[in-house]
């Protein structure tokens, strides 16, 4: 278990100790063993060792949570408070998050492998503001009065859409867990959670973190466990009004037959990309390097948004080639505990293998490896960041989305080229231009078919900004007032008006 | 004209407040004669003559500049008045037209050169929540200040309106993270982009009627927008405004953001609205000032103008209405806050059908009205603010009578110390008595007759105010023809006073201008500015 290197002091710094207390699903308020009584392994991935077992739900308890989430919704206070109490509640759920940040980055860390510095700096933190803002917006979701043509009165109510299915992946387990949750909740909705088998450890503390914050029973409920059997039945339940997913195109489409298939469910997507950084002759070349190697090793790789096909213009080219090179060397690969480290390991053997694969097809299809190319280390799933020159469009490192740290660099000549090129994919989820030029930013941004587009910037994320794909990227936002639209219903109320002063 | 009018009721106030000798009630009183019998067989006043002693202490009596409390440049100061007594809470320091320098000084520097408008929104919005958890911890001290500068009943300062600052900062700051302009299309191949930006040092002048609901109404959404801020709080009501704006600092406002400069009108407050480098002006208050203020804009930097003034509100009961109910909303429509409203529902329309009725039910609910010290639990009403309002309370009281309206109830003070009335009704009222046209700002109710709805529509709306309305029937038709009909900016259907931090507030004519609350009132505090750039090669428009 992991707890056998708790407190080791390795390379000068310190593992904390790693305590994990909530194993079971979380279903109308309590924590409960799965009905079958099966439990599932989930791995570290700096070592690959097992850290727990976690109740494996299907789709028997997912019936459960279903129906805890329909009396929540259908006789329960939570939609029928008003939007002020419910952001108090979601605010003093924040601010447990904040008192309990170091546990919480630790589970993301042994359970996805990420860097457990940004865990406490960024993603535990980014989680209790995404709840702060949509605590902020729960009393502010606005139905309007309409000019109707005729001696008519109408008006819009935005209503909560019901009870809510999220699946969530492993990648941000716990960013990806308040994108979907914190408006779900500010609309009034209930929901049941899939967590991703391979991180299911924080989704069940921000569970307990919700009963304590005082959100009712059965209006947030977590079910761990795995796709075709637990995700499965959330997509295809009679009862669940809306299926919000993040993961890969293929599972995206699964779950959107699924939905089709039962009661018609809405449903929003937020999928696989292969999204192109433009690099422009008039970039500062160091910058743009750095941008880059932040574009696609951030998290190793493992990033839906992650810039991995990279488009430099001739005239820097070389001059690029030459400084990425360089730079990679600076990536250090390690122990995601040490705070000194940039990438930890890939999330689990599949994946680990799965990129190693893509490296090689790469090799296979003749582009050149700049660096890297190899695991790294003798356990566990590092993978040494990776650059391929001499790509070209047609090659599959670049027509598919690979998930780890591989960056695909390729020339181009004019900007007709570059926009030309970074559309030649069935994804759109986002884009970066480097450029100081006004008309190219502006040609170039509304040209590109994704859903955000970085100008000098990448990972450019916020709260306020609403965040999802183009084509078979997926469809619907999240983040942003765009996100609660996903959990509300519109509807029309329409009453005859007589004697009115004005039309 | 104005400096004199301040002096004589500084002066009035002092005597007052130091044995009655040259008490200017005697005229009233003799004036008075027969309403004081009249009233004196209908009191239910229970014991007002122990005040209670306010449990709480009076911390902040300076001017708040730029993060300090400091005393007036001049070293004035003057009397806070206890409307049950007329006897002074504190002394506090009279700002005046060199203390808004200095105060707008520390605005414009926090505003150019930050930090305020520069922090990200969210470390905005987590300032302001903070600020709103300490009004929820210092709710009952807040509350007790607030009862005794102004003599609302404890109780509904300390449920209702306590609260009501902290829920309506915490609205603004949710909003502060929020806050989007558009990308508009343009005809050409333009790119087009809105911002909204703080409009810079805004001057906020609040009424005494309730202090603390109308700091939030005003500094809640400034502030949200990255604005900074000089506020001047009513002369008769100083004490709460300082207190809150301690707590914003203790929240971690930085220095110059929120300033507090207590005075007067004709000195502080105008120099505020005629201040060149102030950028916006939002007042509420009467009428009369609101147009002094918006003089003075004019006549300054032609700064924007907010403007939340008098009324004459409305309230309609139809023929189909409970009578119990529509009594008991006309009632506290009216008398709610000793009928200090600038929504008070003050005319009364009632359906001949059910006229009768009605009077003699909300006769007999106004004699059941517990006036007394606001202190005491169960008392619905207390004092007057101060001697002027219960001067001219009892004038109109006069007015009435001479002009052959029916006293049903009160007419006269209540007890023979402080500034209480008793619960007045009158019916049999002429919309062309004076009672039926201005605002009285007192617990006077008039009662009026009509026969149909476009009767009643037409009367309503013969009044240069238009502020808010009642309307009070089951019938869906009536209440739709009605809600369109009145003009006013607040239109309440079998309810009355419901101020949720999101429901725009403000007046129709002579009752205001621009909205209050909810998302209406962040455009107050913002500029819009366009930005637009030319396209190239563009793949869509």
């Amino acid at each position: 278990m992991g707890s056998e290197t708790n407190g080791k002091v390795q390379e000068g710094f310190e593992i904390p100790e790693i305590n994990i207390k909530f194993t079971q699903l979380f279903i109308d308020g309590h924590f409960v063993d799965a009905l079958s009584g099966k439990t599932f392994e989930t791995r570290d991935p700096r070592t690959g060792e097992v850290v727990a077992r976690v109740a494996e739900g299907d789709k028997a308890d997912v019936d459960l949570a279903v129906k805890a989430a329909r009396k929540a919704f259908d006789d329960g206070p939570w939609p029928r408070m008003s939007g002020y109490q419910r952001g108090r509640i979601m605010m003093k759920f924040a601010d447990l998050i904040d008192q309990n940040i170091e546990d919480l980055a630790i589970l993301d860390t042994i359970n996805a492998g990420k860097l457990f510095k940004i865990g406490k700096l960024i993603d535990i933190p980014s989680a209790s503001q995404l709840l702060r803002y949509y605590a902020g917006a729960a009393d502010k979701i606005h139905g309007e009065t309409l000019k109707l043509s005729r001696e008519l009165q109408g008006y819009t109510l935005k209503e909560p859409i019901g009870v809510v299915g999220h699946i969530i992946p492993w990648n941000y387990p716990t960013t990806m867990f308040f994108f979907k949750v914190s408006p779900a909740l500010a609309a009034g909705c209930t929901m049941v959670v899939k967590p991703a088998e391979q991180s299911p450890l924080s989704a069940l503390y921000y569970a307990h973190l919700a009963k304590e914050a005082g959100i009712p029973d059965g209006v947030l409920n977590v079910v761990t466990g795995f796709g075709p059997t637990a995700g499965s039945a959330v997509a295809s339940h009679m009862d669940i009004d809306k299926v919000s997913f993040t993961g890969s195109t293929e599972v995206g489409r699964l779950v959107m037959e699924a939905a089709a298939r039962s009661n018609l469910k809405s449903v929003s997507l937020e999928l696989g990309g292969k999204s192109p950084l433009i690099i422009f002759d008039d970039a500062d070349v160091d910058m743009a390097v750095n941008l880059a190697q932040f574009a696609i090793f951030t998290n190793k790789g493992e990033v839906c948004v992650a810039g991995s096909r990279v488009y430099v213009q001739e005239g820097i080219y070389d001059q690029f080639v030459r400084k990425a090179s360089e730079a990679a060397k600076n990536w250090t690969v390690g122990d995601p505990f040490n705070p000194n480290i940039h990438q930890g390991p890939q999330v689990d053997k599949a994946q680990f293998e799965k990129v190693l694969k893509y490296i090689e097809i790469g090799k296979q299809e003749g582009a050149t490896l700049l660096t890297g190319g190899k695991a790294c280390g003798d356990k566990g799933y590092y993978v040494e960041p990776t650059i391929f020159t001499d790509v070209k469009d047609d090659m599959r490192i670049v027509q598919e989305e690979i998930f780890g740290p591989v960056m695909s660099l390729m020339k181009f000549k004019t900007i007709e080229e570059a926009i030309e090129k970074a559309n030649s994919t069935k994804y759109g989820l986002a884009a970066g231009i480097v450029t100081k030029d006004l008309n190219t930013m502006n040609r170039v941004s509304r040209s590109i078919r994704a859903g955000v587009i970085w100008v000098n910037c990448y990972f450019a994320f916020d709260i306020d900004c609403p965040f999802g794909g183009f084509k078979m990227s997926g469809f619907g936002k999240d983040m942003g007032l765009d996100a609660l639209d996903k959990y509300l219903h519109s509807k029309s109320v329409v009453t005859p008006i007589y004697n009115s002063p004005w039309c | 004209m104005m400096g004199q009018r301040l002096v004589s009721s500084l002066l009035s106030r002092c005597l007052y407040a130091s044995h009655r000798i040259l008490n200017p009630l005697t005229r009233q009183e003799r004036k008075l004669g027969l309403a004081t019998r009249i009233s004196q067989r209908f009191s239910t006043l229970t014991a007002i003559e122990d005040p209670v002693t306010p449990p709480v202490e009076v911390k902040y009596t300076k001017l708040l500049i730029n993060g300090q409390f400091v005393d007036a440049a001049s070293g004035k100061t003057f009397p806070t008045l206890d409307p049950r007594t007329g006897e002074v809470i504190a002394h506090v320091a009279e700002g005046d037209s060199v203390d808004i320098d200095c105060a707008v000084k520390a605005a414009r520097k926090a505003f150019d050169e930050g930090p305020w408008p520069k922090m990200t929104a969210y470390e905005r919005s987590r300032i302001l929540f903070k600020f709103a958890d300490l009004i929820d911890e210092h709710n009952d001290e807040l509350a007790a200040l607030e009862s005794w500068d102004n003599g609302k009943p404890f109780e509904q300062s300390a449920k209702e309106e306590v609260p009501l600052l902290s829920r309506t900062i915490r609205y603004y700051a949710g909003w502060a993270d929020k806050i989007h302009g558009l990308i508009v299309p343009g005809d050409g191949a333009h790119h087009v982009q809105v911002l909204r930006e703080p409009i810079g040092v805004a001057g906020q002048i609040i009424p005494w009627n309730f202090p603390l609901v109308m700091f939030a109404w005003k500094v809640g959404p400034a502030l949200a927008c990255g604005n900074t801020v000089v506020l001047k709080p009513a002369e008769q009501t100083p004490l709460t405004a300082l207190y809150a704006a301690a707590l914003l600092h203790e929240a971690g406002l930085p220095d110059g953001v929120l300033n507090v400069v207590s005075g007067f009108g004709p000195t502080a407050g105008s120099a505020l609205a005629g201040h060149m480098e102030v950028d916006k002006i939002a007042f509420t208050g009467s009428t009369g000032a609101g147009k002094i203020i918006q003089e003075l804009a004019a006549k300054s930097n032609l700064k924007s103008v907010t403007l939340e003034l008098g009324g004459k509100s409305p309230f309609i009961v139809m023929d189909d209405a409970n009578v119990d109910q529509a009594v008991e909303l006309a009632h506290s429509a009216l008398f709610h806050n000793q009928g200090q409203c600038c929504c008070a529902g003050s005319r009364t329309f009632v359906h001949e059908r059910v006229y009768d009725e009605f009077v003699e039910k909300a006769k007999a609910r106004a004699l059941k009205r517990v006036v007394g010290d606001p202190f005491k639990q169960g008392v619905e009403q207390g004092p007057q603010i101060d001697e002027e309002q219960f001067s001219k309370i009892l004038e109109y009281i006069t007015s009435g009578i001479d002009s052959g309206a029916t006293l049903v109830a009160g007419g006269g003070r209540a007890g023979n110390k402080g500034f209480y009335i008793q619960p007045t009704v009158f019916s049999d009222v002429k919309d062309e008595m004076t009672i039926a046209q201005e605002e009285i700002f007192g617990p006077v109710q008039t009662i009026l007759k009509f026969k149909n709805l476009n009767e009643v529509i037409q009367r309503a709306n013969a009044s240069p105010y238009g502020l808010a309305a009642g309307v009070f029937t089951n019938n869906l038709n009536n209440a739709n023809t009605l809600m369109r009909a009145l003009r006013v900016g607040t239109v309440w259907i079998n309810c009355y006073n419901l101020l949720d931090a999101a429901i725009p507030f403000g007046g129709y004519k002579m009752s205001g201008i621009g909205r209050e609350k909810g998302m209406d009132s962040l455009n107050s505090y913002l500029q819009v500015k366009a930005v637009i750039t030319p396209l190239e090669n563009h793949a869509w428009l």
